[in-house]
């Protein structure tokens, strides 16, 4: 009767552990997930950094006819103002690595090029868009100098960085990113209290085991393993499935679906996830440790 | 072997002491009888043996080791030496007989050849030849606490600790787990056994200790269970 009791307590502790175990690994796996998800997102402002920044210029854009800015004096540009001011530049070496001049049709033309296909491109005739000298910076975070240098003098129209377009740009993604990594660490958090609490189920549905240990003499070593184990193997199969997750973001998501329609930039590549991926796998087994740490001192000691 | 130098015991939760300023020894070889009412401090007197307590003065001695001083990975090592029963058997009701005995030398992680060679050598030694693959619903009350008799003395340890085994047991299977303990006892372990079974003690006549609200009030070698005068 008392036996019959007990069986089938330990019965029940072990079905309530299996779905605890179930718990503990999804916890994992979208914890690391989410997790794996803010990194790659920062290598990928990464990316895009080196990527863009290498070929950002400043745009100098010079008056047209009509141009109302107080520089201009709705005049063109004349010849010998285009020659000062391409001297100017040029004496600004080395800072500035290059300097080319974009000519109305160029510009024309590389419109055209940009817009393929859409409507924009036919509402744009040759002589509406400005010619421009386009300069590429040694360093492009020094581009004050530049705009402090040619900003309102005659026959320029505006300075532009296109720095400053794509630092919004990455702002909001660094921005969403750190949300990202904020409710990332949060569910570890959470992870960590749920395999406290499933170890303490597992440590009190087999307390006779235990208790039978500490009596005959087994060392804390042979007591703590198998709970140790099991949060390790639950933590180990939860950062596999979040590491799959992140193999298939990469290349479902990014590979076959970003990356063709956003040909205009480059995307992280394997070696961002061969770099997350032992990162998220740590990460969960030192969250199984931490959990252990916190349990096993306290309920499982000789 | 074993020696209490003015040993008190406070719970933290209670008013009065369990153990209060009990000094006594005991000798290699010896078979002891502790007696005395419910709640008198004999579970707490034998608790202190394995380092499940720590006294809260005085000092308890174990094979020649003070207790207090004992740093917390020896624990292990000094209940290796101690076998220990209780009146509940606490043996584990998904395992055979041959299992429950082994699983208290595979968790101290002795040999397989090891375990294959002694548990068979025990289970005989207690008299449960034949029934190794029972399992413990499948036994007799005498014949359960006979199984844990033999993963008690399967490591034959120094001093095996029985704390009332035969309460949950009638007079006929006492008696004969009683044999078992004194055939133990002549193997060289000194037995520790508390009860309340005034039978059993009058019948063995061996050294009795008795308690009464943790005062230690009669030690008479060659005992009967009684009152202290
Ligand atoms: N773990 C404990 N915590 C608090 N009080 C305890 C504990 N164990 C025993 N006691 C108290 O200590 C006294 C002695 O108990 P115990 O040693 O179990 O006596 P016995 O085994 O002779 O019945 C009792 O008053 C009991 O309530
Ligand atoms: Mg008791």
């Amino acid at each position: 009767m008392r036996a019959q009791f007990v069986a089938s307590e330990v019965g029940n502790g072990l079905r309530r552990n299996l779905t605890m175990t179930l718990a503990v690994i999804i916890t994992v796996a979208v914890s690391l997930g989410l997790f794996g998800a803010s990194m790659l997102v920062r290598a990928q402002v990464t990316t895009m950094k080196d990527f863009w920044y290498d070929k950002v210029e400043v745009s100098i854009f010079l008056c047209s006819k009509g141009s109302d800015t107080p520089s201009c004096g709705s005049q063109a540009v004349t010849k010998a103002q285009r020659d000062q001011i391409e001297a100017d530049l040029e004496s600004l070496r080395p800072l500035v690595q290059e300097v080319f001049y974009e000519s109305k049709a160029d510009a024309y033309a590389r419109f055209q090029e940009q817009f393929k296909g859409s409507p924009i491109a036919d509402n744009v005739t040759e002589g509406a868009l400005p010619e421009s000298f386009r300069v590429k910076l040694a360093d492009p975070t020094s581009y004050e100098v530049v705009a402090s240098a040619f900003a309102g003098r005659p026959g320029i129209e505006q300075v532009n960085d296109q720095r400053q377009i794509l630092d919004k740009f990455f702002r909001l993604l660094g921005g969403l990113q750190l949300v990202a990594l904020l409710i990332a660490l949060s569910m570890l958090v959470v992870t960590v209290l749920l395999i406290v609490n499933t170890m303490r189920v597992a440590a009190f549905s087999r307390r006779r085991e235990t208790g039978i240990m500490r009596l005959v003499g087994a060392s804390n070593f042979y007591i703590q393993l198998p709970f140790l184990l099991e949060a390790a193997f639950s933590a180990a199969v939860g950062a596999v499935l979040a590491i799959g997750g992140l193999v298939l973001t990469k290349a479902i998501v990014i590979d076959n679906i970003l990356a063709p329609s956003f040909q205009f930039t480059s995307f992280v590549g394997w070696d961002a996830v061969l770099a997350i991926a032992p990162l998220m796998f740590v990460t969960g087994i030192a969250l199984a440790g931490l959990a252990a740490f916190f349990t096993l001192r306290k309920y499982l000691r000789v | 072997m074993i020696l209490y130098d003015r040993v008190s015991k406070m719970y933290a939760s209670q008013q009065r002491p369990a153990l209060d300023d009990v000094s006594v020894e005991i000798e290699k070889g010896e078979f002891i009888f502790l007696v005395g009412p419910s709640g008198s401090g004999k579970s707490t007197f034998l608790r202190l043996i394995l380092r499940e307590e720590r006294p809260t003065s005085g000092k308890v001695w174990v094979a020649g080791k003070e207790l207090s001083h004992l740093s917390n990975w020896k624990i292990p090592a000094l209940r290796r030496q101690i076998g220990t029963v209780f009146q509940d058997f606490r043996l584990l009701p998904n395992k055979t007989v041959a299992e429950n005995v082994a699983f208290a030398l595979e968790v101290i992680g002795k040999p397989k050849a090891h375990i294959n060679r002694v548990v068979p050598e025990v289970l005989e030694v207690v008299g449960l030849e034949g029934k190794e693959l029972r399992r413990p619903d499948e036994l007799s009350g005498g014949e359960q606490q006979r199984v844990a008799i033999a993963r008690a003395f399967v490591n034959r340890p120094m001093i095996l600790i029985a704390d009332e085994p035969t309460g949950n047991l009638d007079p006929g299977t006492s008696a004969d787990i009683m044999k078992l303990l004194d055939r133990i006892n002549q193997l060289g372990t000194t037995v520790v056994m508390s009860t309340h079974d005034s039978n059993i003690v009058d019948q063995m006549r061996r050294r009795v200790i008795e308690l009464d609200g943790g005062h230690l009030v009669r030690d008479q070698s060659r005992g009967v269970y009684g009152y202290a005068q």
